[in-house]
């Protein structure tokens, strides 16, 4: 087994990890390594070859595979070292919980033991599968996840079946309908269980109103048909309980099933490493600089929480970077006090879960925040510090597809040095 | 024609565990299937339980089977290389009522022989499973039950027969056992060939063996004899995330009801955690549909025995089919049919091998070969004989020292295909080349346990269909989910569809 020590190594170089490395390098890190187990660097965008990247981070409407370019060129001038087909199987803890050491594999070097000073993890996340929801019916071919069907479209060149009905409204979901489109295949419907579409208006408008999809709310698939390939699915409104109202049942004919219900953060190694994870996001417990509850484990990017757009991702992972170098470089403040945050009137979550004091310029603080209902009218959402009001932010309309960001400000720092706790709340305006 | 000693119709862990013992006598054996891999029927889909043998009649052929079987499970998971763990089972009482039940079940087991057997109260079965009801007042613990992979076993012991000589058909169809007079010849097949088009055949045999599940009565009727009606017995599961493992050591029963064994928490050989199942009777063969009822009733029935179980947990669900005998049947005793029917020459049948068929299998061989003998089959041992077969490495058992070596001697170990499972491209090469090599997604999944995971092959199944159709040869669109016409993927794009 080949030992290997860093200042500060990222596991994963999607675009958090690869905007992590990057920062960490730029904030006087000397030894920055990424490890990711696919071939090619940039985790799940190498297969997003849509635009909608980077709008806000370059200025420009990019596709996926250009952004992650783009952010390998600059980790790469940065001094960042990348290992490509490696996989980590394993973060594990010194005895007094001070040091870690992660294992990985691969063909090309064995076994790897690395001991970083500072880790960042950013392992993106997975979809939720068919079994999951538990959908009765048979078990054929033809059922895949948006994400899979995705790889195969654009990175394998291969089309998952011809006549497709989407599950779920998810952001993979409507972009494959006008992919699938695009190639010559049939999208019968798509179906959200939800009164609302769970994934980004603009891919609502582009992807699937713009070639005539059928968009069914309140509606779930309730049968899968076919002994070998999918025949057949049967369709159902639902009630407010998601429960199916008997005789709304559609039989649509079609050969493949797509799935589009949700990400889940892939946090099997955080658990491991005994990072904290809360149960809302399904994520490590962070601060506004990504630090977990592990001292020297950071987190960015859909690890933490399934972001709506790429830019937020990469400003999440920037932060993480800069306080892994700090970590390594021992700069970060060892005086400091932590505020828990808390998710109030119609919010579903909050990240972070605490913010550390004192507030400072360069860390560009943000809380991120999503509702739990949509409300189609104008709403305020209040930031307050045990009743002090600290920010009253007045939106035209709020979603639960459309993450909120909120700037911490530094000039709060004075009156949040008394407070116990953080808390937003969304209200109709 | 051809003309083989013995056929067996059915390449289930039953037919095959046949196999592999008439593999050890100078015959040629032929194995036949219908599907795409051994073990695609009921052995890929139960609950995967090496039954103690408390729970048959006494004095029964399941009962004396599942004892006996049991007992050969040490030495021939370990000939085969198969995973099986003796870990025992609880039957577990939740009410005074079901306390009493207890007693009957333990004086059955006691009057079939089964050792190993106590009786414990609630606090102790608490203490061994802190997961199981605060209602449990008492348990029957069977130290002798233990949990195993099904379809390795098949797959193994069907590999171990072919290894031995046996000549194994795949994807190949019995649609009747051909009769000249009093004599069974053979068996009519149907085979799909290359380019579509079906042949039929006859393949002449001096014995057939049904060893076909829930097709067993169809085949004995296509003979010309009746006396046996199968009744498929849906049973539905739910597979739970292995992070649930650390709630259920072993194998949790509630008391049995007239019709079943009930709705049981286990744990899996694999790590898992299993509910299930119901027990349906439907009508079609075909049926492994799930439905809302079904899993609700699973869920409702395991919630009983552990309340704790987190819905947000499960990966899979699935059914399958007991073989199950019509209760109006000429012969029904309620027991396994296995015999030779004196009506014909060269026939025997196994039928109605519905729980503890599994237990019982090896013991089933062991019975069918002693039964062949006795009807007239000359058995001759071959010296060559090997019971065992080589076992690929799976990469996430190996130590750290032992994986770098794996790496060492082939770098595709070192990269790993399926993240939940760890399993490595060189697992996946092995499979496409083992003695029965894995042509389909799901003999991929059964032998590698790649896509068995959390994210249920939604990172791996573009990777796994590249190399697997660069091992076996094949386009990517010739490759299937489990053979026929369940197609991975359609066309390539920017070809017309």
């Amino acid at each position: 087994m080949r030992n290997l020590r860093c200042d500060v190594l990222v596991i994963g170089s999607g675009p958090a990890g690869l905007a992590a490395a990057y920062q960490a390098r730029e904030c006087g890190a000397r030894d920055v390594l990424v490890i990711e187990r696919n071939a090619e660097l940039g985790g799940i965008l190498p297969q997003c070859i849509h635009n909608g990247f980077g709008v806000r981070v370059f200025q420009s409407d990019l596709t996926g595979p250009e952004y992650v370019a783009r952010w390998a060129r600059m980790a790469a001038e940065a001094g960042v070292r990348t290992l490509t087909r490696t996989m980590v199987l394993a973060i594990e803890s010194s005895p007094d919980g001070a040091r870690r050491r992660v294992i990985a594999t691969s063909g090309a070097d064995g076994m790897l033991a690395i001991e970083p000073t500072a880790l960042v993890l950013a392992m993106g996340c997975r979809e939720r599968p068919r079994g999951a929801l538990a959908i009765p019916g048979l078990r054929p071919a033809g059922v895949y996840t948006a994400g899979t069907a995705q790889r195969l479209v654009n990175i394998e060149g291969y089309m998952p079946g011809e006549r497709h009905v989407i599950l779920g409204s998810g952001d993979i979901g409507m972009i494959m309908a006008r992919r699938l489109t695009l190639e010559g295949a049939r999208v019968e419907a798509m179906c959200e269980i939800l009164p609302y579409v769970s994934g980004l208006r603009r891919n609502l408008v582009q992807c699937v109103m713009d070639y005539d999809i059928p968009l069914h709310l309140s509606t779930t698939v309730i049968d899968v048909a076919g002994r070998e390939r999918v025949e057949s699915v049967t369709i159902a409104q639902v009630d407010a309980a998601w429960r199916p109202i008997a005789g709304t049942e559609r039989v649509l004919p079609c050969d493949t099933l797509l799935l589009s219900v949700g990400l889940i953060p892939e946090n099997e190694l955080s658990r491991a490493a005994g990072v904290m994870i809360d149960p809302v996001t399904g994520g490590p417990v962070v601060d506004q600089a990504g630090a977990t509850s592990v001292p020297g484990v950071y987190a960015a990017g859909n690890v933490v929480h399934v972001y709506d757009l790429v830019d937020d991702v990469t400003a999440s992972a920037l932060r993480a970077g800069r306080s892994a170098a700090g970590c390594a470089c021992c700069t970060l403040l060892a005086e400091s006090c932590e505020l828990p945050v808390t998710a109030g009137e119609n919010v579903h979550h909050v990240v972070p879960q605490r913010v550390r004091l004192p507030l400072v310029p360069e860390e560009g603080a943000t809380l991120e925040l999503r509702v739990r209902q949509p409300v189609e009218k104008a709403v305020r959402v209040r930031l307050s510090a045990d009743g002090d009001v600290l920010l009253n932010k007045r939106l035209r309309y709020v979603r639960p597809s459309e993450m909120i960001g909120l700037a911490l400000q530094p000039e709060w720092n004075e009156r949040l040095t008394s407070a116990g706790g953080l808390q937003v709340d969304v209200e109709e305006a | 024609m051809t003309s083989y000693d013995v056929i067996v119709i059915g390449a289930g862990v039953v037919g095959s565990m046949i196999a592999r013992a008439l593999a050890r006598y100078r015959l040629r054996t032929l194995l036949l299937d219908k599907a795409a891999d051994v073990g695609e029927g009921t052995t890929k889909a139960n609950t995967a339980i090496v039954h103690a043998g408390y729970d048959a009649k006494p004095g029964t052929l399941k009962a004396r089977l599942n004892l006996a079987g049991n007992a050969q499970y040490d030495r021939v998971c370990s000939e085969l290389g198969v995973e099986f763990d003796r870990c025992g089972t609880y039957v577990v009482a939740a009410s005074a009522e079901e306390r009493i039940s207890l007693d009957e079940l333990y004086a059955r087991g006691r009057q079939n022989g089964v050792p190993g057997m106590t009786l414990i109260d609630g606090a102790e079965m608490r203490r061994r499973e802190p997961s199981v009801t605060p209602q449990a007042v008492g348990a029957l613990y069977a130290a002798t039950g233990g949990i195993v992979d099904p379809f390795g076993l098949c797959i193994a012991a069907a590999e171990c027969a072919v290894l031995n000589g046996v000549e194994l058909a795949l994807e190949t169809e019995v649609t009747g056992i051909v009769r000249e007079g009093r004599r069974v010849a053979g068996v009519e097949i149907r085979k799909q060939m290359p380019g579509g088009n079906l042949a039929v055949q006859k393949l002449a045999s001096r014995w057939v063996v049904i060893a076909a599940g829930l097709w067993a009565d169809d085949l004995l009727h296509s003979a010309g004899l009746d006396g046996l009606s199968i009744t498929p017995r849906k049973g539905e599961y739910y597979v739970l995330d292995r992070v649930a493992a650390g709630q259920v050591h072993t194998v949790l029963f509630p008391c049995p009801t007239a019709f079943s064994k009930g709705i049981l928490v286990t744990r899996t050989i694999h790590g898992n955690v299993m509910l299930g199942p119901n027990s349906v009777s439907i009508s079609d063969k075909d049926d492994l549909a799930c439905t809302r009822e079904g899993l609700d009733e699973v869920m409702q029935g395991a919630l009983k025995l552990v309340p704790g179980l987190d819905r947000r947990q499960i990966i899979r669900t699935f059914a399958g089919l007991r073989a199950t005998q019509r209760p109006t049947g000429r012969s029904n005793t309620g027991d396994f049919v296995i015999e030779v029917p004196r009506e014909v020459d060269g026939l025997l049948l196994c039928g109605a091998i519905e729980s503890p068929g599994l237990a019982a299998a090896p013991a089933i061989a062991a019975y069918v070969v002693d039964l062949l003998r006795g009807a007239g089959l000359t058995l001759v041992e071959r010296p060559d004989y090997d019971p065992t077969r080589p076992v690929q490495p799976r990469f996430s058992h190996l130590s750290r020292e032992e994986q770098q070596a794996l790496i060492a001697r082939d770098p595709r170990h070192g990269n790993i295909v399926c993240r939940c499972e760890t399993v490595t491209e060189g697992e996946i090469v092995a499979a496409c080349h083992a003695p029965i090599p894995a042509r389909t997604y799901d003999a991929l999944k059964r032998r590698t346990r790649l896509g068995t995971g959390r994210c249920q092959g939604g990172f791996d199944t573009p990777l796994a269909i590249e190399i697997m159709a660069r091992e076996l040869g094949v386009s990517p669109l010739d490759l299937t989910l489990k053979g026929g016409g369940s197609r991975l993927v359609t066309r390539q794009t920017k070809a017309v569809a």
